[in-house]
């Protein structure tokens, strides 16, 4: 069953002290494929990729990951397993080639020499090889974290936040390389803010105060939010925006760029709210729920103020 | 233009900043308070340039009311305080090279009978020179504290005797640096220090570099054990703490002349179980410490007792016991021992057997405490 499943993990709880930062969180991650992990900051998404693979042990909850126990059998996890950090974790002291060198012998890996050339070249730096791995540019030292972690031809990839602070181009190329190594059948759980990369995976699973909010693909969530989404147009949405705040029926009053986004459960409770508030110069319309809406829309649910998170 | 109100105010802004960022560095703050105290204890109490009560064995060939009186006399002077005595020589043998006693007494036989014919017959002292500081000031007093002591019993048809000059010769040998010179003590001593410095610092900065840059996080997700991570951290400082050795080795010989007379394995020997020791401790340090200042304060926190307690600025057996019983704790005293014992005494390696287990015992305790410690997983 679980030969099936890259990470097979339930009821997954962690508690530092009498916080609660992953709260019984069920996963269950085909091989193969990529799945994305969403939520706010602090939602427990990077705490449940590191019990995942051993860096922390759960306080509750059991699994496994790659058919071996997360509880007991982390050294071998670790070996089958790439995992890039949120922050740059490689070593800034070291050049490029060093960094590359020492991960290719931690692994054990034969032949360190043609290894590290191999993957200097893919990375198109080996005219850099030599430079200090702190003198590369925020979307260069994602790359080489990247190839890094996967020289030796992990199974599985858990990427934490990988294109944080990177510019676009960085992460189109970035994610043609996950799916380049998805293709090879590498296994992906990457989590992200952005909601275009989450619409760039197989699946995502969406965290809220350490606990599975949603989870499928994404017309599945938007679907599941059961949400009506309007969208008003013109230069008077400034002025409506506050007043639309106040009714409660209304779960979503945000900004999409120079558009108006309300979104509601119920049709009805939208449509009189912009019958009540309008404005001569706001023209609305009706529109598809973003998966942006989504979530927030679940976390209401929830009961989760988004202000907390923002 | 700022008003005088508005650099106040900045300053103060500035200062409660600070403050509340001090009180929260637990460990610096109790620092901060702890080494006051600890120096205070130690130059205070422990610490004694006029060192009293130093052990001393004697070798009484003769008993007689005149030698008793003697040892009798030094002991009541305080500078000496008798742990053995015996009438073999053999039992008083290496006493002094294995730095057991600081003073050998002989009295030899036949001492009385020569003293009561005014023949002046000698009375031996062997001190240990190899601390100077520790010697003179004993051996300095000696004659007169003997010879204010025969005075009570040489009285009557015997007063003639309590003159001047003593009724005796006081021989006095300054063994293993007999003209007392203070870097024959300092510089093998000093090998100690540098070595308990640099190599339990480095090390302790070593490993709390990565949990400082974030780079330990990707060191435990990659396949390696505790104990593979410690080995390989530790050896390049093995090297170095080598490398070290070997330049004040040659100082020592070239620029300060040294005598050098035991055997160089026992030293090397000697000096690696030290360096294992202190490799540890900065391991363990840095399993305690969060960042690589806390891991210097921690080294610094063990280093200035050791140092002070050691026998490396002061006389070890001038201090009050329960000193002495911290000072048996550290390495440095039980390497100064070793070092000073092989280069100016000729020990061998069955005389600086103990020093070698003391320092092997410390080093399994904190190889232990550091496997315990080290966090294979980021809880």
């Amino acid at each position: 069953m679980s030969d099936d499943f890259a990470i097979d993990v339930h009821g997954l709880v962690k508690r530092f002290g009498s916080k609660v930062a992953v709260d019984n969180v069920d996963l269950q991650l085909p091989r193969g494929e990529i799945w994305g992990f969403l939520g706010p900051n602090g939602s427990g998404k990077t705490t449940t990729i590191r019990m995942i693979c051993g860096l922390l042990k759960a306080s509750e909850g059991s699994g496994t990951c790659l058919g071996f126990d997360i509880l007991r059998e982390a050294a071998q996890i670790k070996a089958l397993t790439g995992y890039m950090t949120q922050k740059f974790s490689f070593w800034g002291d070291l050049t490029i080639r060093e960094n590359l060198e020492f991960v290719a012998r931690l692994y054990c890996m034969p032949d360190t020499a043609r290894t590290v050339d191999e993957t200097l070249e893919k990375l198109e730096l080996t005219h850099r090889q030599h430079q200090l791995a702190d003198a590369l540019s925020g979307g260069w030292k994602q790359r080489l974290a990247l190839a890094a972690v996967t020289m030796h031809n992990p199974q599985l990839l858990l990427l934490d936040e990988p294109t944080a602070g990177v510019d676009p181009q960085a992460r189109r190329d970035f994610w043609d390389e996950i799916h380049r190594l998805s293709l090879e059948g590498m296994t992906v759980l990457v989590s992200t803010h952005y909601m275009d990369e989450a619409e760039r995976c197989d699946r995502i699973v969406y965290l809220a105060n350490g606990r599975k909010l949603a989870q499928g693909t994404v017309p599945e969530i938007i679907e599941k939010s059961g949400l009506f989404t309007y969208q008003g147009r013109g230069p008077g949405v400034r002025r409506l925006a506050e007043r639309l705040k106040g009714y409660p029926a209304l779960k979503y009053v945000a900004y999409f760029g120079a558009a108006l986004h309300i979104s509601s459960s119920s049709r009805e409770a939208i449509e009189a709210a912009i019958a009540r508030e309008t404005a001569p110069d706001v023209t609305w319309s009706e529109t598809q729920p973003t998966l942006e809406d989504a979530f927030i829309a679940m976390m209401d649910d929830a009961g989760i103020d988004q202000r907390e998170h923002a | 233009m700022s008003s005088p109100s508005q650099i106040l105010q900045r300053i103060k802004a500035v200062f409660l900043k600070e403050m509340v960022q001090m009180r929260r560095d637990k460990m610096t703050f109790g620092m901060m308070f702890m080494m006051p105290i600890m120096q205070l204890v130690i130059f205070g109490y422990a610490i004694n340039n006029d060192p009293k009560q130093l052990p001393t064995a004697v070798l009484v060939e003769e008993q007689s009311p005149i030698t008793r009186t003697i040892v009798q006399g030094l002991a009541n002077s305080n500078y000496y305080e008798f742990v053995m005595q015996t009438d073999d020589p053999r039992e008083t043998g290496d006493l002094l090279a294995r730095g057991k006693v600081a003073f050998v007494l002989s009295i030899p036989a036949g001492f009385t009978a020569q003293l009561l014919r005014g023949e002046r017959p000698q009375l031996l002292i062997e001190a240990d020179a190899s601390d100077p500081t520790a010697a003179s000031a004993a051996t300095a007093q000696a004659q007169t504290i003997i010879a204010q002591a025969l005075r009570h019993d040489l009285k009557g048809g015997l007063a003639s005797l309590s003159g001047q000059p003593p009724p005796f010769d006081l021989v006095v040998h300054r063994k293993y640096n007999p003209e007392g010179v203070t870097a024959y003590n300092i510089v093998p001593g000093l090998l100690g220090v540098i070595l308990t410095m640099t190599l339990a610092m480095m090390t302790g900065m070593a490993m709390t570099r990565e949990h400082e840059y974030g780079t330990m996080e990707n060191l435990l997700a990659m396949p390696a054990r505790p104990g593979e991570v410690m080995v390989g951290k530790i050896a390049p400082y093995a090297f170095v703490g080598a490398a070290q050795t070997a330049v004040i080795l040659i100082a020592a010989k070239l620029l300060f002349n040294v005598p050098f007379i035991g055997p160089l394995w026992l030293l090397l020997f000697g000096v690696m179980i030290f360096v294992v020791a202190n490799l540890a401790l900065g391991f363990t340090f840095s399993t305690i410490a969060r960042t690589q200042l806390q891991a210097m304060q921690l080294t610094f926190f063990f280093f200035l007792p050791s140092l002070l307690l050691s026998g490396f600025m002061f006389p070890f057996r001038g201090m009050p016991d329960w000193a002495q019983i911290i000072g048996e704790i550290f390495p440095l005293t039980h390497f100064l021992r070793l070092v000073r014992g092989v280069m100016l005494k000729d020990v061998g390696f069955l005389q600086v057997l103990g020093e070698l287990l003391a320092m092997g015992l410390f080093t399994a305790i904190i190889v232990a405490v550091a496997m315990l410690r080290y966090r294979r997983t980021l809880d």
